[in-house]
């Protein structure tokens, strides 16, 4: 569904990406894991259209990405859930759902798919008329990822989404996604928590200073030595 | 207690000018925040569309401010692709001294092609005097008050209540996040300079019509006044240029017919020292503070 080939992004200097080469098919949930300052983050813009790529191709349902605008990826099926949320704080829960319907015309479609994203996270259900910038950080979690859904991705990068939150909240993000993609959602997922983002994950790969450095099933790496002793903690 | 009613009454015409200016002054400061300097001459233009099309076209009051409001929206459309689109990623203080020089390009070039003296505005309606009491209300008071307040609330209805306006609001506080969303930003910001250039545009006209006399210097001490106000009601809120211009033009009116118009300007200067000081992020300014 998505090949990533030879991906090289700098930042003036600094090379961000060296080479990066990682594949996602069609119903998987392939987990990105990496040190701080890795290039997890970068490669998920460079995906997204936010960064300029200098080398490599980016393809997603057999079309190249180069030329796409952040906008025409998006519309491609592509929708992101960055880190740290971004949500629109100064916007109401309702408001934040309806900008990730952005590019969608449909609005009956719209209306369904949010009573939807009420329905899966009943905590939004009760804020809706909320500004966004009040919700507790794991609200904020929902709301981007309830956002995303609003965009009815083929393919869902979620950005460290266990980021900050409390252990039993990170169960119930992890089994929300694992939900999502029974429903038909692919899922490219980056995270800090490798224990948890292997659990789920059908494949994983393992990036190191801007490099793939490993790659395998969630059970091969989970299982691997060197990965138990750098990101499991022994 | 007349005399005061009636400085409130010239003091609300005369803010309703530097609202609308400030408008466009928080609105392009909100997107990119950006002090748009030459925006005080987009209202010098507005008024002298306004002059073209009333004298040389010989239409009325509608058509004139309807039509130098889609030009002043061209027009700042205009300047942005080229002024100031390149310099999106540059320094700050490289755009605003770019924009100090498109307001001496626009004046410069007003000078040139409609002269540099004062020109007449026309008569376009009848103008009378209402009396309430011994206050006296002119027609002309009327209509500026009438668009104004109608603008206002075209305006509050677009920025909350439309799909464009969410964008706006969207890419006033993450441009990024925004075009995860697959919002064009820079079209969204090619509009909100359409937006306040056209409130500006309106601004132009009404002040023609008020004082009947334009020139192409004009735009200079109401852009700086309006900038206070912008700054006043918090710069990049909507309600607070609106506040903010109201509150200036009425205090500039009461200075000027209760002590001496000689102190107006610098009344209105001494109030901008004040806000920044006490409430740097203005009257309606939030004191910025995010979750992490
Ligand atoms: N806008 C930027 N300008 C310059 N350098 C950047 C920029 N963004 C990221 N970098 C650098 O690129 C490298 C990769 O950063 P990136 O954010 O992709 O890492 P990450 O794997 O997501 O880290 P984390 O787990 O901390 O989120 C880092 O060295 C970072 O300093
Ligand atoms: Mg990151």
């Amino acid at each position: 569904m998505l090949q990533v080939k030879d991906l090289s992004v700098h930042y003036g200097m600094i090379q961000a990406l060296r080479q990066v080469s990682l594949e996602v098919n069609e119903g998987e949930i392939v987990a990105l894991i990496g040190a701080n300052g890795a290039g997890k983050t970068t490669l998920l813009h460079a995906i997204s259209g936010l960064v300029k790529k200098s080398e490599g191709e980016i393809i997603f349902l057999e079309n190249s990405l180069n030329k796409a605008t952040a906008r025409s990826i998006v519309s491609s099926g592509i929708t992101q859930v960055p880190e740290g949320r971004r949500i629109f704080p100064d916007m109401s829960v309702a408001e934040n759902l309806l900008m990730g319907a952005y590019l969608r015309k449909d609005k009956k479609g719209i209306e369904e798919d949010m009573q939807k994203v009420y329905e899966r996270f009943p905590r939004l259900n009760e804020r809706k008329k909320q500004l966004a910038g009040t919700l507790s950080g794991g609200e904020q979690q929902m709301l981007a990822m309830g956002r995303a859904l609003m965009a009815k991705p083929k393919l869902l990068l979620l950005d460290e989404p266990s980021m900050g939150l409390s252990p039993l909240l990170v169960k119930e993000i992890f089994s929300i996604i694992t939900e999502i993609n029974k429903q038909g959602t692919t899922v490219l997922l980056v995270e800090q928590n490798a224990r948890m983002a292997l659990q789920i994950a059908d494949r994983a790969y393992v990036m190191e200073t801007g490099k793939i450095v490993l790659s395998g099933t969630g059970e091969e790496l989970a299982a691997s030595d060197e990965i138990k002793k750098a990101y499991l903690g022994g | 207690m007349t005399q005061f009613l009636q400085q409130m009454i010239n003091g609300l015409s005369l803010g309703s000018i530097y609202a609308l200016v400030a408008l466009g002054y928080t609105m392009v400061y909100g997107i990119i925040k950006l002090i748009n300097f030459a925006h005080g001459d987009i209202y010098m233009l507005g008024a002298y569309i306004g002059f073209i099309v009333t004298t040389k076209l010989g239409l009325g009051f509608v058509p004139a401010l309807l039509i130098s409001m889609v030009g002043c929206a061209i027009i700042g459309m205009t300047i942005e692709r080229i002024a100031y689109k390149p310099l999106r990623h540059a320094t700050r203080i490289t755009a605003l001294i770019t924009a100090i020089g498109v307001s001496y390009f626009l004046e410069a070039g007003t000078q040139r092609v409609m002269g540099a003296g004062v020109q007449t505005f026309p008569n376009v309606f009848v103008n009378e005097t209402i009396m309430l009491g011994n206050v006296r209300i002119s027609t002309q008071q009327i209509v500026i008050f009438v668009v104004t307040i109608t603008l206002m609330v075209a305006l509050q209805f677009l920025v909350n209540k439309t799909k464009i306006g969410r964008a706006m609001r969207a890419v006033s506080v993450d441009g990024d996040a925004a075009r995860l969303m697959g919002v064009n930003v820079n079209a969204v910001i090619s509009f909100t300079f359409a937006i306040g250039s056209a409130l500006a545009g309106a601004a132009g006209v009404l002040v023609g019509v008020y004082y009947n006399s334009i020139n192409p210097l004009m735009g200079m001490l109401p852009g700086i006044k309006a900038f206070i106000a912008a700054v006043f009601g918090g710069i990049g809120i909507i309600p607070g240029a609106m506040l903010g211009g109201f509150f200036i033009g009425i205090v500039e009116t009461m200075v000027a017919g209760y002590g001496s118009s000689l102190w107006k300007d610098a009344v209105v200067y001494i109030i901008l020292i004040l806000i920044l000081i006490i409430k740097p992020a203005g009257l309606l300014g939030k004191n910025t503070k995010e979750k992490v």
